[in-house]
């Protein structure tokens, strides 16, 4: 049975709480950013093909601009749209 | 000496010999300038939109090192004046693009997305781990002493587990009645969390 000590919350205290972001280049010392490898380039942009903003993604200024450099890349290369719908 | 990457897209509706050797012109012509480091033949992908009414094209990929640049302006004049040629693009590797080339080559990435992957997995385990701190509840009111020969030994897993992101939640985990009623509605929770932020 439980007592009254064994009920602290009423609702998950973690729930409110964000995640901190984090770059993930720096965190896993990721360098280079490759325009030939769309799929990994899918994680910065949404479902229209646009690139998401730092705020969002958490990358530093320094790799937001270089995934910023390489989804360019990718799109003249066709291997990102540069408009769509429902890429996701 | 530096290094450059030229990609380009060779219209897939000529015959497969005339690909080949559009390919490989201009394949020459890089080997005749430069040195090659690396000929890397994507092969026919779907376009991500159509170019020239084509929905798909033969891609291939050259890396490079050479002295001089001026040659390179002369070969995207004739990637441009060339009809079989649907896009090109030229690229100077700095270092890390050299060091991450030769890496794939070598099949070192790819753990790029294994990193994240393992992320997740963790945190799986994570879960199964707060789940048995759960189940440890009864032994909450025995002697202390108990207790502590106990934690450690299911704590392990979680622990290892935590390296990448520690979460206020574990360090919480010593006092499992705490934590307890809370892992139910938690475990679910974090997955999407970490999905959106991807």
């Amino acid at each position: 049975m439980a007592s009254r000590d064994d009920i602290k919350f009423l609702s998950n205290p973690n729930i409110g709480q964000n995640r901190k972001k984090y770059c993930r280049f720096r965190k896993f010392g990721i360098k280079y950013i490759d325009y030939k490898d769309p799929d990994f380039l899918m994680q910065f942009i949404n479902d229209q093909g646009k690139i998401l903003p730092r705020r969002i993604t958490g990358n530093s200024l320094k790799y937001q601009r270089k995934v910023a450099s390489a989804v360019k890349r990718a799109r003249h290369l066709a291997l990102l749209p540069y408009v769509t719908d429902l890429l996701k | 000496m530096r290094n450059y990457e030229v990609t380009f897209i060779v219209d897939p509706v000529l015959s497969g010999d005339e690909i080949k050797s559009t390919a490989q012109r201009y394949v020459d012509m890089v080997a005749d300038k430069g040195n090659i480091v690396h000929r890397n033949d994507m092969g026919l992908r779907q376009l991500a939109y159509p170019i020239n009414s084509r929905t798909s094209g033969v891609y291939t990929c050259v890396e490079f090192e050479c002295e001089s640049v001026a040659w390179i302006t002369e070969m995207e004049l004739q990637f441009r004046r060339d009809e079989k040629i649907m896009r090109f693009l030229t690229v100077k590797l700095d270092k890390f693009g050299v060091k991450y080339n030769s890496d794939k080559r070598e099949g070192k990435i790819g753990k790029v997305k294994r990193v994240v992957k393992e992320d997740k997995d963790d945190r799986d385990n994570r879960g199964r781990g707060r789940g048995r701190g759960r189940n440890d509840r009864g032994d909450r009111r025995r002697p202390q002493q108990d207790r502590r020969t106990q934690a450690p030994a299911d704590k392990k897993a979680p622990v290892e587990a935590k390296k990448e992101a520690p979460a206020p939640v574990e360090q919480a985990a010593p006092k499992p009645e705490a934590t307890a009623p809370a892992t139910p509605v938690a475990a679910p929770v974090t997955p999407p969390a970490a999905k959106e932020e991807e």
